[in-house]
């Protein structure tokens, strides 16, 4: 699915979030959901990581707002906050992935399948894309995936990443220029 | 610089499985997830949310499901892919077993006595039966049989906690909520009591069994009460009957409250 529609106004959403918690609880997901997902998904490269990552975001959001009070919920902008909590999740699982590689076996296969099934929705490039994308450092695919494939803003994603503005412009440029070489040459125009 | 690498990112993005939306809008008090599940009775609904598992029920249809979740509990239900760990884990073997174990269970809709009732006939062995009198007396509600009987009709999770072995004083099975009323008995037989022989004592006015090695009581389908060979089992139609006969109660199966 590509959406055209970007950044889509999600103040409205904040506002209803704000007097009724439950009421808007359902359109806030479905209006954040496909982002929060396809960015886990990218950033983790796993589709099975990136819904629990989703599921464990909804869950952590939902708590948050229960304690934040009206005018919080208000002044909040609502996409770049839920990556703060779904980007956390993703550093943290990618982590902990690192510090446990032994997968069992039969684990492996199943993943396997998975990817290919993935690969196969996606044309030529997007699987090459899709892997060099896997290559670069967490925080340059964070911030390529923030900024690209979400569409957000830099302020947004310094906020979801807790880092500076400028060296998240620097990790986006970085990663892009290595994104570049990655492409074969022939599909640069 | 319109480059294909940004036209190419762009299309990274994907839509969420809806299974996996459902599960995140289940994170709310709006609504819970439910998954399927076997059982001997046939395919059960299993409803949760973030407090435990909230249903377990039987219904033609998903949709027939889901309305009357609806109904019961003023929320949605929809269907996920995955359990939370926590209930992944110990789900089946809850089904199983016909007890609770580690199964976080969602209690919070019902009363004070509601919850004594449900935890304390959890506490039934797989295969043994107990009278609702000893459900209210063990909560310390001697009076509340009829009580119990209803708290038991509203059991939201039968089956992980199981009403079924849950019986009327005189040896008749009583009613059941889950689909359809032999369903008791079904389950009953799944785990290996001999109904027929059950009924047979009870129709004779027989209560309590006991064994005259040792002096002590039971109800006839305790584990103890089983293990006592024929030749040496005396039967009693009341706890006074046992108790003048010089037999006390048993400490697992609590026939009567310890004098």
């Amino acid at each position: 699915m590509t959406t055209t529609m970007t950044r889509p106004d999600l103040s409205p959403l904040a506002r209803d979030l704000a007097t009724d918690l439950d009421g808007a609880f359902t359109a806030y997901v479905l209006a954040t959901a496909d982002g929060i997902f396809s960015g886990s998904l990218r950033m983790l490269g796993d589709r099975r990581d990136a819904e629990d990552v989703m599921q464990e975001t909804y869950s952590r959001a939902y708590k948050a707002l229960g304690g934040y009070s009206e005018e919080r919920i208000r002044n909040l902008k609502v996409g770049g906050w839920t990556w703060t909590i779904a980007a956390n999740l993703c550093r943290n699982r990618l982590r902990s992935r690192a510090r446990k590689p032994t997968v069992p076996l039969e684990a492996l296969e199943v993943k396997a399948t998975n990817t290919d099934t993935e690969d196969a929705a996606l044309s030529g490039i997007g699987k090459v894309l899709r892997r060099a994308l896997m290559d670069l450092p967490f925080p340059q695919r964070a911030a390529v995936v923030l900024r690209h494939v979400l569409d957000l803003t830099y302020d947004d994603i310094a906020a979801a990443l807790d880092r500076p503005v400028g060296t998240v412009k620097a990790d986006v440029h970085r990663g892009l220029t290595r994104l570049r070489r990655a492409y074969p040459e022939e599909t640069i125009r | 610089m319109t480059d294909r690498l940004i036209t190419d990112l762009r299309e990274l993005m994907t839509a969420a499985p809806k299974v996996a939306v459902n599960a995140a809008i289940a994170v709310s008090a709006v609504a819970d997830g439910y998954v399927t599940r076997p059982s001997p009775l046939g395919l059960l609904f299993v409803a949760f949310n973030e407090r435990g598992v909230s249903a377990v029920d039987m219904a033609d249809s998903p949709a027939e499901f889901e309305r009357r979740f609806n109904d019961l509990y003023g929320r949605q239900a929809l269907p996920v892919g995955r359990l939370p760990a926590q209930i992944e884990r110990h789900l089946d073997t809850a089904i199983a077993t016909g007890k609770p174990g580690k199964l976080p269970l969602d209690f919070s809709g019902l009363t004070e006595f509601s919850v004594a009732v449900l935890r304390k006939t959890a506490e039934i062995p797989g295969g043994q039966v107990r009278p609702y009198g000893w459900v209210a007396r063990e909560i310390g509600k001697p009076g509340a049989v009829r009580a119990v009987g209803s708290a038991l009709a509203r059991n939201p999770v039968p089956v992980v906690v199981p009403c079924h072995r849950v019986v009327r004083s005189d040896g008749h099975l009583g009613n059941y909520s889950l689909g359809d009323p032999d369903n008791k008995r079904l389950l009953l037989e799944a785990e290996g009591l001999d109904l027929v022989e059950y009924q047979m004592l009870s129709d004779r006015g027989i209560r309590f069994t006991g064994s005259e090695t040792t002096n002590i009581f039971c109800h006839p389908t305790c584990h103890h009460a089983r293990r006592t060979s024929p030749g040496h089992t005396v039967e009693f139609r009341s706890e006074q009957s046992a108790r003048s006969a010089g037999f006390r109660p048993c400490m697992v199966c609590r026939p009567a409250a310890a004098a």
